[in-house]
């Protein structure tokens, strides 16, 4: 116990110094993320693959690891693989920070802390074979797994936080997330939010595009100013709410029993509330979204077996397999060719449709170097973000 | 045979040497709850309460030690944190009141009034909630509360629509989650009651309700704080309610439970709160003298 307070300080007490990072050279307008250059602990990748430890335990997102995929792996590697569902991302960390599990299925709100706080190491590509030019572009590089030019993640899928609104009651497709913003809505007290503090971050891509005086240019990256603004908006729209959901379930029902008409929702939470009432929308501003990669623990006891269920994944088939199971557009565009049913699933969820994916900003952790490329400022950090979530919900 | 041979069997050493020594008897049969006390139950809460004067990496989350009495200044300096301790203490209050305005009434009925066949349906209707899973409950009364659900469907003919999920929900929740814990340690007072007591207080000319305000009330002031004990700190606790029926309500639960991943020094200074005010509930009912009669 003592020993492990101790290496954890220690660890804190290295990023601390670490977060001297240098800026990138190029212009303030809009520095490539993958320029962006922050120290983390210097932990070796593997060089190369040994036998197979005969056993792999994952935390992952419900859907992601399913026997209708794990049995082949198991007999195919022998590797039995164990499985912890978690529920959210922060969970997702904890669960990591024990040293027990191996692989993780990050967001990228989970990743960016996962490999600044060391907990997990970079990946030899090379030593997966199906991590190749299969992977839609939008899902390579990205910097909530690729840092320094290292990769952390092995993408799964993506989906975009989507505008869903009841065509009962909201007889026109919204254009523009106004609908749920503005105290003026012919909505309010039928309005769901999502209920956690990366929420901020879609209050920060409206001010966006209807304010912008204050200069936000990445939802992520906000300074005092901007997270003051977008608390001040949130707050105004506390009132406006039927409530906020968190458990998916909860959300299905509070759409389903009219509860609530519009709001924050997932494209496979449509589909499983499974009502023709129910449509989904992407408005003019864009929108959130999350994007989910296979991260390997830098206190991993099983790392071939990881490398195995890493390469394993990442075929056109596991991967389609774990992107319908779920309700996500693939990593793997491959898999959208393979058959009709996987080109109608690849459609609904727009998996190569780069174009709709650039107006989506994917869930990232806010930290205190504004990854926007300002260097004048000190952003926010998501410790801030979760304080000011609480006074949101007052 | 077998009785003959247990007569003639020696004393078992250990039984001997026990009772020669009460101290080691009593130290004999202390030692595990103790161990449990102390070792699980007082030194996990020690040990997260010590979190409370730690500090939070900001960039990782992660925890390190250090001293800061940030967490507990930022409990009385933050506009929403007091009023969510306002708003988590009322709903304790009115959840504790409800249950008691309903509780008396129906014991005494329970008790003195229904018939045997009665009585037993009432208590099993009373006690079978229990049964069911916490979260169905709390699921159901969603249902029953949404905007389509249950309530409206069956009062908006009248022209009267619920409340929808907001703090009045919660509270009509919690009261339907805890209210057996407060009917049965009152049924078990009540039915105590000597039957000659309602007759001497008729002689005197008492009517129904003044006999249960200056009789039965005051015999029933125990069973009532115990059974308050369980309503209210349940309530002061409670979460889930506040999270599936309470609309955008924030209890103090709802905060500890979105910061014990993101920010576990905050949730255990907010932890706190509860532990101070059920301490101060307490010593209140303490002065009244209830706790000598449980």
């Amino acid at each position: 116990m003592k020993k492990k307070l101790l290496a954890s300080a220690a660890m804190a007490a290295a990023v601390g110094l670490a977060l001297t990072a240098c800026s990138s050279g190029s212009d303030s307008s809009g520095a490539a993320p993958g320029e962006l250059k922050i120290d983390v602990p210097d932990i070796p990748m593997m060089e190369s693959l040994g036998d197979n430890e005969g056993e792999l335990n994952i935390v992952a997102w419900s859907g992601f690891v399913e026997p209708e995929w794990t049995d082949e792996f198991e007999t195919e590697t022998g590797c039995k693989v164990n499985r912890r569902v978690a529920g959210t991302s922060d969970e997702m960390v904890t669960l990591m920070r024990t040293g027990d599990y191996d692989l993780v299925s990050a967001s990228g709100d989970a990743s960016l802390r996962l490999i600044v706080g060391g907990d997990v190491q970079p990946l030899n590509k090379e030593l997966i074979p199906n991590f190749g030019d299969d992977i839609v572009d939008g899902m390579k590089g990205q910097i909530y797994d690729t840092l320094n030019g290292l990769s952390y993640g092995v993408p799964i899928g993506r989906g975009a936080n989507i505008l869903q609104y009841n065509n009962e009651v909201v007889t026109e497709t919204p254009t523009s997330w106004d609908v749920v913003w503005e105290e003026d809505t012919p909505y309010a007290g039928k309005i769901i939010a999502y209920d956690a503090p990366i929420y901020i971050a879609d209050a920060a891509v409206y001010l966006m595009h209807h304010n912008p005086d204050l200069g936000i240019t990445n939802p992520y990256a906000l300074d005092d100013t901007q997270l003051a603004a977008a608390v001040d908006l949130l707050k105004k729209q506390n009132g406006l709410l039927s409530e906020y959901w968190g458990d998916p379930v909860a959300q299905i029902t509070s759409f389903t029993t009219g509860t609530s008409v519009v709001g924050t929702s997932w494209e496979i939470l449509r589909t499983l509330s499974d009502d023709d009432r129910m449509q989904g929308t992407l408005p003019e501003e864009g929108s959130t979204g999350w994007s989910d990669a296979w991260m390997l623990s830098s206190e991993s006891k099983n790392p071939n077996c990881a490398y195995e269920w890493m390469d394993y994944t990442s075929t056109p088939e596991v991967n389609g397999a774990i992107a319908m199971n779920f309700g996500m557009a693939p990593a793997n565009a491959a898999f959208c060719e393979s058959s009709e049913e996987a080109a109608a699933h690849c459609e609904l969820f727009n998996a190569t449709d780069e174009e709709y994916f650039s107006k989506v900003w994917f869930w990232t952790t806010p930290i205190e170097q504004c990854i926007d490329g300002r260097t004048d400022v000190q952003c926010t950090n998501f410790q801030q973000w979760t304080e000011a979530w609480t006074t949101v919900k007052g | 045979m077998s009785s003959q041979t247990s007569l003639k069997r020696k004393n078992d050493p250990l039984s001997t040497s026990l009772y020669r020594s009460p101290k080691t008897r009593l130290a004999a049969l202390l030692t595990p709850p103790m161990l449990w006390l102390v070792g699980i139950y007082i030194l996990s809460i020690v040990l997260m309460l010590i979190t409370a004067f730690w500090v939070t990496d900001p960039f990782t989350s992660k925890v390190k030690p250090g001293f800061t009495l940030d967490n507990f200044i930022n409990l009385f300096t933050i506009p929403a944190f007091l009023a969510t301790s306002a708003r988590t203490l009322g709903i304790a209050l009115a959840v504790t009141a409800i249950c008691i305005v309903f509780a008396v009434p129906l014991t005494v009925f329970m008790a003195k009034v229904a018939s045997p066949k009665l009585r037993g349906f009432l208590a099993v209707a009373v006690t079978l909630p229990l049964w069911a899973g916490y979260l169905v409950k709390v699921l159901a009364m969603r249902l029953t509360f949404a905007e389509e659900g249950f309530f409206n469907w069956l009062l908006n003919p009248v022209g009267i629509s619920g409340p929808g999920f907001s703090v009045t929900t919660v509270i009509i929740t919690l009261v339907y989650l805890w209210f057996p814990f407060m009917v049965i340690p009152i049924y078990s007072a009540v039915s105590q009651i000597p039957n000659n007591l309602y007759d001497a207080a008729s002689d005197m000319g008492a009517k129904g309700i003044r006999t249960i305000v200056t009789v039965v009330f005051p015999l029933l002031k125990p069973s009532i704080i115990a059974g308050s004990i369980m309503t209210f700190s349940l309530s002061l606790g409670d979460f889930i309610a506040a999270r599936f029926v309470g609309g955008s309500t924030q209890m103090i639960g709802s905060i500890i439970s979105s910061n014990i991943n993101l920010n576990p020094p905050v949730a255990a200074a907010f932890s706190v709160v509860p532990i101070v005010i059920v301490l101060v509930f307490l010593l209140l009912v303490r002065r009244t003298g209830a706790l000598d009669n449980l």
